[in-house]
């Protein structure tokens, strides 16, 4: 109940989590939302402008493209892609980078030099030019992009969860367990990690809507899953810019709406799991 | 002293591992014998051409004769440029930092005075227009902005070109598209930091001594304030080349993100590895130089 009444109080936050309910509501109940096949092709239809233009139908909210497929059904089944992939990378992510925050901070000395050094080179190399070099000898399914997107962002986890651990470690509690001879691996998962959860929560969030960007960059470049993405249609649109402007500005949209809540709700979150950060 | 030293043998390690990543990636993408050979090559040929290429030895080895030959600065033959692979990657170098240059100056452009003004308008209407519009211009694709921009100045106005490289003109549109998420960042930590020197004993000092709020803001405060944003621009330069790379294939502006994606589809794996590897080298020594520049102009940072 307190976390609601912070939420309505918050009208950042609220406008985020609008925007995400809206958003997960439309690609799990998206088969029952289209108004026509995303895929079928209408060649009567094609290059359909939005229904408020001239010439546009009633049936085509949003338009169609040139192959007469309903820009408007396409959309909503491409916010099925941007869930499934911003979700499952964070998750991989998220498997990757904690356990090596956790046992750099821990143990330091030479793990952890080595871990860092490790986190270091894959700085050195774009997150997206990482996700596109390894996508050319993988085939672009959306298992191997899920793996491909978590493998080139779970270094923000290890080093927020790093550093955290590096002042818990020092704590009285910690200590402690170790005198008592309480083994490693629990100190680090029962004491230590859920410390670090309110962090790890605000970087997901985060990492949730760089993977829904990420994702329609592979898709727009021709790496994504081979399905209907927002980075696909917009890809698709690109060649028609100048006579089916719609067919690009509408996915365009939905990234930038849904990537917008999700950075609204981290931003709230932050400030409701880590007081400190309040001015 | 001790500590540049320090930093410099850290560089080492960071630079073995990504050329043993980048190493990996090539040996995990297959044999690249079948593609260079003509299809009806025999066994024997296949075999020849292993052998020529060093594929038959084991992957340690292979990885060492790869890194003293990166060393070198040799990656091998591009086989679609028939050129050496390093030599093509330098040849596209120079419109890549052409772009990236002026997405930070776009960028700085933009930041400098929003960041300002939302610091000195605090929690005012124009603060959170500001503040929103930074959220905006991150949260937005920068593909995406792009098209968006060729759409508007391009196709409906007609004042800019669409695409390609040459006059001015040309580089205004991609400028923007790569520079944006970059001056979303910076307005906001721009905002932030103002916020705080503004709070700070001396700008009281000069306040009470009657100086002038352009005079405190723009001498005082803003030039505590140009070392933080130099960092950020340096810590996100891996950010801001990804994002040259792709605004590159939006405006098919001739740079290394051309270059790189094309050589991905042809699986042309010698450019790819060079052109991963001078990214990564440019990444480091930026980096590299930042952490230097930052300890040499705020002597209160500790040397840890």
């Amino acid at each position: 109940m307190k976390w609601v009444k912070m939420l309505l109080v918050s009208k950042v936050g609220l406008i985020g989590v609008i925007i995400i309910i809206l958003f997960t509501f439309t690609a799990i109940f998206a088969p029952l939302i289209v108004p026509h096949d995303p895929t079928e092709v209408n060649l009567g239809k094609s290059s359909l402008p939005p229904i408020w233009l001239d010439g546009g139908e009633s049936t085509y909210l949003l338009g169609t493209d040139n192959l007469g497929r309903d820009v408007f059904s396409r959309i909503i089944y491409g916010s099925q892609i941007s869930m499934l992939v911003g979700v499952c990378s964070v998750l991989v992510a998220g498997l990757i980078g904690i356990p090596v925050g956790l046992i750099s901070g821990y143990y330091g000395g030479l793990v952890d030099s080595l871990l860092m050094r490790i986190v270091d080179s894959q700085i050195a190399i774009p997150s997206i030019l990482l996700a596109l070099v390894i996508l050319g000898f993988m085939n672009p399914t959306l298992l191997t992009i899920i793996f491909v997107i978590g493998v080139s962002s779970w270094i923000a986890y290890a080093r927020v969860v790093r550093s955290e651990v590096l002042s818990l470690k020092e704590r009285e509690y910690v200590k402690a367990a170790k005198t008592m001879g309480v083994r490693h691996s629990f100190i680090m998962t029962r004491h230590l990690l859920p410390n670090v959860f309110s962090s790890i929560i605000v970087i997901s969030t985060i990492n949730v809507a760089t993977s829904i960007i990420t994702e329609s960059s592979l898709s727009f470049l021709g790496l994504g899953p081979q399905s209907i993405s927002w980075g696909s249609i917009l890809s698709e649109g690109r060649d028609y810019l100048a006579t089916n402007w719609w067919v690009a500005t509408f996915p365009g949209i939905a990234i930038t709406v849904t990537v917008l809540g999700i950075i609204l709700f981290g931003d709230w979150l932050r400030d409701v799991l880590d007081p400190r950060t309040e001015v | 002293m001790t500590y540049i030293i320090r930093r410099l043998f850290q560089v080492i390690p960071v630079l073995i591992i990504v050329s043993f990543l980048v190493f990996l990636f090539v040996y995990l993408s297959g044999d690249p014998v079948a593609l260079m050979l003509p299809e009806d090559a025999s066994q024997a040929e296949i075999e020849n051409m292993r052998k020529v290429l060093g594929l038959d030895k084991p992957f340690i080895v292979q990885y060492g004769i790869f890194l003293l030959n990166a060393v070198n600065g040799d990656f091998g033959q591009s086989f679609i440029y028939k050129q050496e692979a390093l030599g093509i990657v330098l040849e596209r170098l120079p419109a890549t930092f052409e772009l990236m240059i002026a997405s930070i100056i776009v960028s700085t452009i933009i930041a400098i005075p929003l960041g300002v003004w939302s610091a000195i308008r605090r929690n005012t209407f124009v603060d959170l227009f500001i503040s929103s519009s930074s959220i905006l211009g991150k949260a937005m694709p920068n593909f995406w902005l792009g098209m968006m921009l060729v759409l508007l100045f391009s196709v409906t106005l007609q004042l800019l070109p669409v695409s390609g490289k040459g006059t001015i003109y040309h580089l205004i549109l991609p400028a923007i598209t790569a520079g944006t998420a970059m001056a979303a960042q910076l307005t906001r930590m721009l905002r932030s930091h103002m916020i705080e020197v503004l709070s700070q004993d001396y700008i009281r000092t000069a306040r009470s001594k009657g100086l002038g709020s352009f005079v405190i803001i723009f001498k005082h405060a803003l030039r505590n304030s140009m070392l933080p944003v130099i960092t950020i621009i340096a810590l996100q330069i891996s950010t801001l080349v990804g994002g040259a790379l792709i605004t590159e294939t939006v405006f098919s502006w001739p740079g290394l993100g051309q270059l790189i994606i094309q050589a991905i589809h042809a699986r042309d794996m010698a450019v790819v590895q060079a052109c991963v590897l001078v990214i990564a080298v440019f990444v480091i020594v930026v980096n590299l130089l930042a952490d230097l520049l930052y300890r040499v102009v705020d002597p209160r940072i500790k040397y840890n």
